[in-house]
């Protein structure tokens, strides 16, 4: 039966062919256009850590003398410090990145700027990043400030060309590291555990340990987004100086350990304010949002990107109300043909099938117009500056989106004009042939 | 013409008018903020940053083992690199003036700070937030920059130190909405303030007309024309140089001063993103709100296309019903003129509906935006446009179908539908 209904829709596909391209085409734009926004957002929006990100929490508490109303994005020296040797969490770990001019330390190389981030041990496990040669440094190393390095798959390509580098000393500023780790190219997507940097932004490329970088402060590693709630003095040596820029986060593996943090964030602050660090008055402020939390919180998708995501499903809704209209038409033109079907004892759920069978294949055509539309509209993104360009494109989810979204468009467009032509009176219209 | 018998007409075709009319409501709703989006981007654009932006470029460039300490004999060392680098490319002949500047209008590289009435008053609680602009005496001239009360900077008053030194300038030149929003008489000229909770003052001498601040984020709306330029030239292992050309010689200044920085010396880092000219540097600046801008002027061509082809897909279908009708109205003595007026109007009570719709849904539509991506609030012209546009949409997309009806001969009547 269904292919005599497919047989049947092609036919009168074929028979009014402006009005049949006028359909897909406008299930084409529609679905074009909202693919291709969809896409970035989707993209944009993403977990940049499946399966990891729930155990993952970013601590906050507030060391500035006036509360503002959002608690401070980033922590102090000192906050940082005493939360990461409390050890209450299942892991915990500092960073703060910079841009640092390396190079190999052999004579004669090339020096180029890279993104390095100065973190503690606990890094690499637990944002579960993968090594393909060596290891991570242990936690005495960053206690004894080793000048230790683990370096990017690419930054190893740069600085040794394709050598590995295991072993190899790099030069960061003026001071030697030792490469004892080198990990697979890790991006995630967003770029998470730095926001002030770009939020789409290329992975680091150098870990160092951070006690090491405090220890050689003139590679000035003082983060992207340097925020002082007072008066400094120095803006290189940050230890006791008024300033938020360090990023603090912790692996917390179950809610009931979440909720034990939490309170021991709470405890932490009245203690900070009982000593007179914390001058604000009250009961204390903290938060521990997690990984998707943290990324809300922040705003990471740009407003633009979903300002054009409803656009573009505005755009979705009135191609759709247009195809209604136009299936409308073209059932409703053929009554004549309806009612003699149904008089030869086709059913009313019958007459219902072949015209949903109709506007799916127009809604199939659509989908695959707009997805080719799609695809020159990700081209398009990947040509502009904006800095998550490169990541724009289609993934398996999004392609078989494409479909079920064309399959849905199609069957809600189509409707109301099959429910209309089954109803239509065969005797009535019998009469006038 | 009375409208009872198209009424009744149109009730028997309530699906096929309820999507018309829809259809234009949501039309007119995403086009009119469709556009004042595709307004409001334009003018951010075409805002002045209050330089003479013709002939003029900047150089960006790094010394390679140049010192990085913070005492004296490095900042002097700095200092005098830089020196050779100002006296080298003053004199090349296509360059009518250099300055030394940490960052130009609309570069995303900005120094920002507070400005405060009273001493030691911490960042947050200064009066405003401002822009630095570090530089010599030859910046007036540089960037184009009209000075509209007191003195420019002279050689004089230049004075140099490290980048991280966190000293403050003694005299600055603040922009005139700067000023007004400290000192509100207007009598800022003279006037002593105080910038990043710094106790010591620093005089203002002089007013310049308009300066942006170089970052174009919206993070900057609160203090857009709120700049400081002070004449110190910032010593550290990189530097910038805004350079205006002699009229009509930007290109072969931008050409000349490779050779010659690379000339004076050998050690330092020049690439193809060193030099820009500064309408490279505004392209960039506003690349994404112009993309924002072409998107959506494509969304709305489109958007009114599919819409056009939609009408006249459910008119053509309503004369091929209505053939019969016609011959019959036109037998009975309707001139041709009158079924052509008939399918005119009845788009037009259709579109108007539409417009209705499309009006509450546009103003519904930009609150959504008012919430949630800091949109201002629509201008009823937007919407008042918006309206003349779709019903004369509808009256441009109606015309081919009605046409076609009014050609329908009377004799069509005595014929079997």
């Amino acid at each position: 039966m269904f292919a005599y209904y497919l047989d049947l829709a092609l036919r009168s596909l074929k028979q009014n062919r402006v009005l049949t391209a006028l359909m897909v085409l406008a299930m084409g734009l529609g679905i074009g256009a909202s693919m291709t926004t969809l896409t970035v957002f989707h993209l944009l929006s993403g977990d940049p850590l499946p399966g990891r990100s729930g155990q993952l929490f970013y601590p906050q508490v507030d060391p500035t003398p006036t509360a503002a109303p959002a608690l401070p994005g980033n922590m102090n020296y000192i906050d940082a410090v005493n939360l990461w040797q409390a050890r209450r969490a299942d892991r915990q770990a500092i960073m703060v990145g910079g841009n640092v001019k390396t190079k190999a330390a052999q004579a004669g190389s090339r020096p180029m700027s890279l993104h390095t981030l100065a973190t503690t041990a606990d890094f690499f496990p637990m944002f579960g990043v993968r090594f393909t040669q060596g290891n991570a440094w242990t936690a005495a190393d960053d206690l004894a400030k080793a000048r230790v390095a683990v370096i990017s798959r690419s930054a190893s390509d740069r600085l040794f060309h394709g050598e590995g580098g295991l072993g190899q000393s790099i030069r960061l500023g003026q001071w030697n590291f030792r490469v004892i780790g080198v990990i697979d190219d890790w991006r995630p997507t967003p770029h998470f555990y730095e926001l002030d940097r770009e939020s789409y932004g290329d992975g680091d490329e150098v870990f160092i340990p951070f006690l090491t970088s405090r220890d050689l402060a003139e590679l000035g590693i003082t983060g992207y987004s340097l925020n002082c709630y007072g008066n400094t003095m120095d803006d290189l040596h940050l230890e006791n100086q008024p300033c938020l820029w360090l990023n603090f986060w912790v692996e917390l593996d179950s809610p009931a350990k979440a909720q034990a943090y939490r309170q021991f964030l709470d405890n932490y602050a009245r203690e900070q304010q009982a000593l007179g660090r914390y001058v604000q008055a009250g009961s204390p402020r903290t938060a521990l949002p997690s990984v998707m939390q943290w990324l809300d919180q922040n705003g990471v998708v740009p407003s633009d990107v979903s300002l054009k995501s409803w656009i573009a499903l505005g755009f979705l809704l009135v191609c759709l109300m247009n195809t209604t209209g136009l299936l409308l038409v073209k059932f409703l033109r053929r009554t004549t043909e309806i009612s003699v079907r149904r008089a030869l004892g086709a059913s009313r759920q019958q007459i219902f099938l072949q015209c949903l069978v109709e506007a799916v294949i127009v809604g199939m055509a659509g989908g695959v117009l707009g997805l080719l539309l799609a695809l020159a509209g990700l081209w398009g993104i990947r040509h502009t500056p904006a800095d998550y360009a490169d990541l724009a494109h289609l993934d398996l989810p999004m392609f078989a989106a494409t479909f079920a979204i064309s399959l849905v468009v199609s069957l809600v467009a189509g409707l109301l004009p099959a429910w209309r032509a089954c109803h239509i009176a065969p005797a009535l219209q019998l009469k006038v042939i | 013409m009375t409208l009872h018998p198209m009424i009744s007409a149109l009730r028997r075709h309530k699906a096929g008018v309820v999507l018309i009319a829809l259809q234009i409501a949501l039309t007119l709703a995403i086009v009119c903020n469709a556009v004042f989006i595709i307004g409001q981007r334009i003018e951010r654009v075409n805002r002045p940053t209050g330089l003479d932006e013709n002939n003029l470029f900047l150089i960006s460039q790094q010394w390679v083992g140049a010192p990085s300490g913070d005492d004296p004999a490095s900042v002097d060392k700095l200092d005098s690199l830089q020196q050779a680098d100002l006296a080298a490319l003053r004199a090349l002949p296509d360059v009518a003036s250099v300055t030394p500047i940490n960052s130009l209008p609309l570069l995303n590289s900005s120094w920002n700070g507070s400005v405060s009435l009273q001493p030691g008053k911490d960042l947050r609680a200064g009066n405003a937030r401002t822009t630095f602009y570090f530089s010599d005496e030859q910046v007036l001239s540089t960037l184009g920059l009209h000075l509209v009360a007191g003195r420019a900077f002279t050689a004089a008053d230049v004075q140099h130190q490290a980048m991280r030194d966190q000293r403050e300038p003694s005299i600055v030149i603040l922009t005139k909405a700067l000023a007004d929003k400290l000192f509100p008489k207007g009598d800022a000229l003279g006037k002593v303030v105080y910038f990043n909770g710094d106790p010591a003052p620093t005089t203002i001498i002089g007013l310049v007309e308009r300066m942006q601040v170089p970052a174009v984020g919206s993070w900057t709306s609160s203090f857009t024309w709120y700049a400081t330029l002070a004449p110190t030239r910032l010593n550290a292992n990189f530097s910038r140089y805004a350079i205006r050309a002699k009229p009509g010689r930007l290109d072969a200044a931008m050409h000349a001063v490779t050779p010659t920085l690379y000339a004076t010396n050998r050690m330092r880092v020049l690439d193809d993103d060193s030099i820009k000219s500064f309408a490279q540097i505004r392209a960039d600046a506003y690349r994404a709100d112009v993309g924002m801008a072409i998107l959506m002027g494509v969304v709305c061509l489109i958007l009114l296309a599919v819409t056009a082809a939609g009408i006249v897909g459910l008119t053509s279908f309503w004369v091929g019903q209505r053939h019969r009708q016609i011959g019959v109205r036109r037998a009975l003595g309707a001139r041709k003129i009158d079924i052509l007026h008939y399918f005119q109007i009845e788009n037009l009570v259709i579109a108007s509906v539409g417009a209705v719709i499309g009006l509450l849904l546009a103003i519904g539509l930009n609150l959504l935006l008012m919430h949630r991506f800091e949109m201002d609030r629509l201008p009823v012209a937007y919407v008042l446009a918006g309206i003349v546009a779709v019903l004369a949409l509808g009256q441009g997309a109606v015309f081919v179908p009605a046409r076609r009806a009014s050609n329908v001969p009377p004799v069509v009547a005595t014929r079997a539908a």
